[in-house]
This record gives C-alpha cells, structure tokens and sequence, in this order.
C-alpha cells in the first residue's frame, strides 16, 4: 500500500480495521471524533458494526461484551472519558479478556482541556481502575508508529488476554503525516475456543464463566498471583528507543509527541557539542527500567520532559536509583513545550 | 410398582449444585423456568448469559450455560457486545432492580432504544436483596427498608418506577410484558412470557424485556408465604401485571 497522507485519528482507525479489527463500540469526545466517525462509515462495508454507545460507560462495557466472545474489538476515547472507562477496564483485566483501547489525551483534571497533554501516564500505567491490575500501554511518536502499535496492540491483547492502552495525545490525534498502512498478518496466537464465549459446542458442551469475582479469600488471592505472573510474562514486551545515548553526559526521557520535540532540541544542542542523548519509552508499561538504570551511573543529569505536572518523572527516578540527579521541565493546559524551551533547560542545567 | 416421571431437574440446570438463595426466593423459580426455556428450545450450546451484581451474582454456577459476568448495571451494554459479535448466539440479561432501575436506567433504555436482539428477565422486589435490604427505586410508599426506616416518603426519594411503561414509551418496537411468580398461575403466564422473550432473539425479533414481580421474605422481614401474599396484594396494583408493547 502507498503512504497516503491521514489525520492520525483516521489511521489508528484503519490500521485496526487493516489488523482484523470489524467493532467499535465508542462515544464522541474531543478530539478523537474522527475515529468513530471513519469506523461508522467503514464498518457496515466490511460486515462489521459500529455501535455508538450511550456513554463511555456502556461503550467499555460493549467492548468487554466483544472481547469477550474472542472478536477483535476496540473503542477509542479521551481523558475524561477513559476515567469513564477505568470501571470496565479494572473488570476486563480481572476477567482477562482481550480488549484495545486508545487514549487520545487532553488536559485535565476534570473536565481540564480539549487541547493534548501527556496527563493520563498515571492513570494508565498505575491504575485508574481498582484492583491490583495491569494494562500494556504502548506510547507512539509519529503517526506511523502509531498504525503500528494499533496493530500490534490486537495481537498483544490475545497474547495476554488483556487489555492494551494507546496512549496518544491531542497532536498525534489531530496532525496529517503521511502513513502506510498494511494490512496486518498476526503471528502464531493463542486459539480462542478454549475460554471465549460462545464457543460451548467446540469446547464439547463445556461451559466458560469470564468473572473476576472471587469471593473466598484465597481463591481471590490466587487469582491475582496468576495475574502477576502474567504481567511478568508481559515484561519481555518492554520496547524503548534509545537516541545518541551511547556518549551521552545528559540524557532526556520524553515520550510521544513530546519525544519529537525533544529530539530537535537534542539534535540542536549536538550541535553546540554538548552531550546529550535520549531514551524514549515505547511502552509505558512495561517501563524500560533496566534501560535507563544502566546508562545512569555514566549520567551527569537526567531531564524528563512531559506534557503534565510530572508523571513519567516518577518512574525515571525510580529507575535512576539515586545515581544521577533527576530534573523536570513540562507544560500544562494543552501547552507544548517549545524547542527552545528544552534547549534553554538544558543549557541552564550545565 | 411402577415409577412415573413427574418432574426431572433441567438438563441446563447445573449437576450437584445447591443454590444460595434464601427460602421463598423467586430466583429459585426464575433459574428453573430459565433452564426449562433453555432445554425446551434446545439452546443450551448457543446461550450466552450475563450475571448481574445481586443476590444472582452467582447465577453462573447454577446455569449451565456460557456466562460473562457484568459491573453492576452494566450488563445490557456487555450483552450488547457480544451479541453484535456472536449474533448467531441467544444472548440473555438477568437483572436485579438496583441493577437495572437505578445504576443501569442509561443502559436498559439505550439497549430498549437501539432494538438490540436481546433478551432481559427483570426480577422486581422492591428491595435491594444482596446488600442487606436497602430501598429500591421500585420500593413502594410507606414500605421500610434500611435506607428508609420510616417508610418510603416521596418527599424525599421520590415514586417508585415503573420500568415496563417507561420502556412501553420509546418507538422502537420491542416486547415489553410484566409477570409474577407470586402463584402457580402466575408462574404459569410469567414462563409463557419469558419462553416468547427468547424465541424472539431466535427470530431475530428485537428486544424483549420481561418484569417480574419476585419477592424477599428476609429483607422484607416475612415468611415466604407472606411474602408472595404481599406480591399479589400490594405489589401488584402499583405495577399492573400485562403485555405493554410486543412486535407486530
């Protein structure tokens, strides 16, 4: 397929709809619209459905409904509404089904703002829902990355049996670049006959229960050590790039869009010979812990860049153990920190 | 002597289990005439059932049918999804009234509203069952509970709902019947109902939605006999037995 030039919202939709994926099951919010709009018009033709909920609320648990049955299915919201969502996601994840959900982010807290921010790293790596669960969350920078991750993300939801966040934002949703999207071959992954519903008369007239209530203590307790075990299996997805980090004295961590910033200014200031590379995590969880701890006891200083308060910052320090000092720069509001803003932090650290 | 065959648990029923409900509890005749409708139209490979959070929370280990577990009010959407994925399959709801009158009125209208080839049994007892007693949106005037310990007052919470004829007012077209399981005779007509409510999703009908009128002798604090005596006399003339909407 050629590169044709897409909104990014537009392509996350038809990377999933190229990787299998015939249901969507969402509700519109700025400044994803797109995405229920391109599926409402594509999924009829392809003998699919496009169900517009009547809150976030129902749209997760529609999406449960078809994860469950084994179908490649997703839904798509922001900020706001994926607060909506964290109920469903915490009952996905304990029932383990395979589900995709995109975040295309916005401002918060609350109602907050319909321009991007990077605020939700919380939300998706630590929690959002109750419980001692865990979601993938893969973090794309550029729109191509983005169609690929939404591909991989069904695979990775079978994989696992369970959910997998992208985790974007309001620029990557709302730019044109130009993408090629293929239409995805998935590798060897688990049948779905064994658990999904649906499939009684396979599985010899043996029924499946998808629950995640487990009222005696004990059986509660081994359940969630098979879901910790399977989030260990989980860390060998952990993906990271690394940028002229090799000789590196200051290293940036960013991730998405403000990655690409970042990357100008770093470029930038290479210029001017200063030392200076950067770690950009691909997946937010599994964090790219190992990667960073070993590069920080060569580190003068570590700047995180985040379009929020201070969120990834947190998981960076955790992972610099101590060994380097650990600053951050970010915005807020729906504001994009400025090439020359990360340029002049950086300057103002030496 | 000769043996004579007057009843035999449903082959839908599970094998060797005991349920937990109370008893006098309805839901003890509603999973019956369930597994019977199952086995009678032959479905039990193809139905997929949604559990509630309630006293039935567990309904999944009586049923032996492929079952999801579903949020509290959340199981019209859930069953929404997997029927629009399977639509071969006979997808059912089995709700309580906290469940669908309160925390899910979004969902129950929107799946009513969108037609989807669905079936709910609404099990209406005025009372929150599994919490310990609390009201109910469908709790009726001056009926105690925990939550309203001298007696339902509007002022303060409001009318009962009446689900069946708030539902009856949406355009899409649907079955819409209210039943009870207060007597023999009414369990009759309320298996006749809900038999219809399934062979509808079978011919790719529409939504059906049947209410029934159940009871609960521990929260409502009487013996089982009182309680469905109470059922017939004072639950019924607030919420009419009837047929409210049905395909044409």
């Amino acid at each position: 397929m050629a590169r044709v030039l897409m909104k990014g919202t537009e392509a996350i939709a038809e990377a999933a709809i190229q990787a299998g994926c015939k249901y969507f099951f969402g509700y519109p919010i700025t400044p994803q619209n797109e995405i229920p709009e391109y599926m409402s018009g594509k999924l009829p033709k392809i003998g699919g459905a496009y169900v517009q909920a009547e809150s976030e609320v129902a749209a997760i648990n529609m999406v449960m409904g078809g994860g469950s049955t084994g179908t490649r299915i997703m839904t798509t919201s922001s900020s706001p509404g994926i607060s909506l969502m964290s109920e469903g996601i915490s009952y996905i994840a304990g029932c383990e089904i395979p589900a995709v959900i995109v975040n295309v982010m916005r401002g918060g807290p609350g109602l907050g703002g319909i321009l991007p921010s990077q605020a939700d790293y919380f939300q998706s790596t630590k929690g959002g829902g109750n419980g001692d669960y865990r979601l993938l969350v893969l973090a794309p920078s550029t729109l191509q990355e983005a169609v690929e991750l939404t591909q991989k993300a069904f695979d990775l939801a079978e994989k696992y049996r369970n959910p997998v966040m992208i985790l974007a934002d309001g620029f990557m949703g709302q730019m044109m670049e130009a993408v090629e999207i293929k239409e995805h071959v998935s590798g060897d992954l688990p049948p779905r006959e064994p658990w999904a519903l649906g499939c009684m008369g396979e599985r010899g007239s043996k029924r499946s229960i998808l629950k995640s209530l487990y009222l005696n203590p004990e059986d509660l307790e081994k359940h969630n050590i098979k879901l910790q075990k399977k989030y260990r299996e989980m860390d060998k997805e952990v993906r990271s790039e690394a940028y002229l980090c090799d000789d590196a004295e200051i290293l940036v961590a960013a991730f998405g869009t403000t990655a690409r910033i970042a990357r100008s200014a770093i470029n930038n200031l290479r210029k001017e010979g200063i030392r200076i590379g950067m770690v950009r995590p691909i997946t937010l969880y599994p964090f790219p812990t190992q990667t960073i701890r070993d590069l920080a006891s060569s580190l003068k200083h570590v700047l995180v860049v985040e379009m929020n308060m201070g969120q990834m910052l947190e998981d960076v320090q955790t992972a610099v153990c101590g060994k380097a000092p650990v600053s951050f720069f970010g915005h807020a509001g729906g504001i994009a920190p400025s090439v020359k803003e990360i340029e002049d932090r950086v300057r103002s650290i030496l | 002597m000769n043996e004579i065959k007057i009843y035999e648990r449903p082959k839908a029923w599970a094998e060797g289990v005991h349920t937990h409900y109370c008893p006098g509890c309805g839901h003890g005749i509603l999973h019956r005439l369930i597994c019977e409708i199952i086995d009678e139209l032959g479905i039990q490979n193809d139905t997929i059932g949604t559990a509630p959070v309630g006293c039935a929370a567990l309904m999944y280990d009586y049923i032996d049918v492929d079952f999801c577990e579903a949020a509290h009010g959340r199981a019209p959407a859930l069953a929404t999804g997997i029927k629009r994925t399977r639509p071969d399959k006979i997808v059912f709801t089995y709700q309580g009234d906290g469940d669908l009158a309160s925390i899910g009125t979004a969902e129950i209208i929107h799946v009513a509203n969108r037609g989807e080839k669905l079936t709910t049994v609404f099990i209406n007892n005025a009372i929150y069952g599994m919490t310990g007693g609390q009201m109910a949106p469908t709790t009726l005037i001056g009926q105690k509970a925990t939550t309203c310990p001298f007696g339902r007052d509007p002022e303060l919470a409001g009318y009962p709902m009446r689900m069946c004829e708030m539902l009856a007012t949406l355009e899409t077209p649907g079955f819409i019947t209210r039943v009870s399981v207060a007597r023999p005779k009414y369990i009759i007509e309320a298996k006749k109902a809900i038999k219809k409510a399934f062979q509808n999703q079978i011919e790719g009908k529409g939504y059906s939605f049947v209410e029934v009128l159940s009871n609960c002798p521990t929260n409502w604090g009487m013996t089982p006999v009182q309680a469905f005596e109470w059922t017939e006399s004072t639950m019924i003339p607030h919420y009419p037995l009837g047929v409210f909407k049905d395909f044409k």
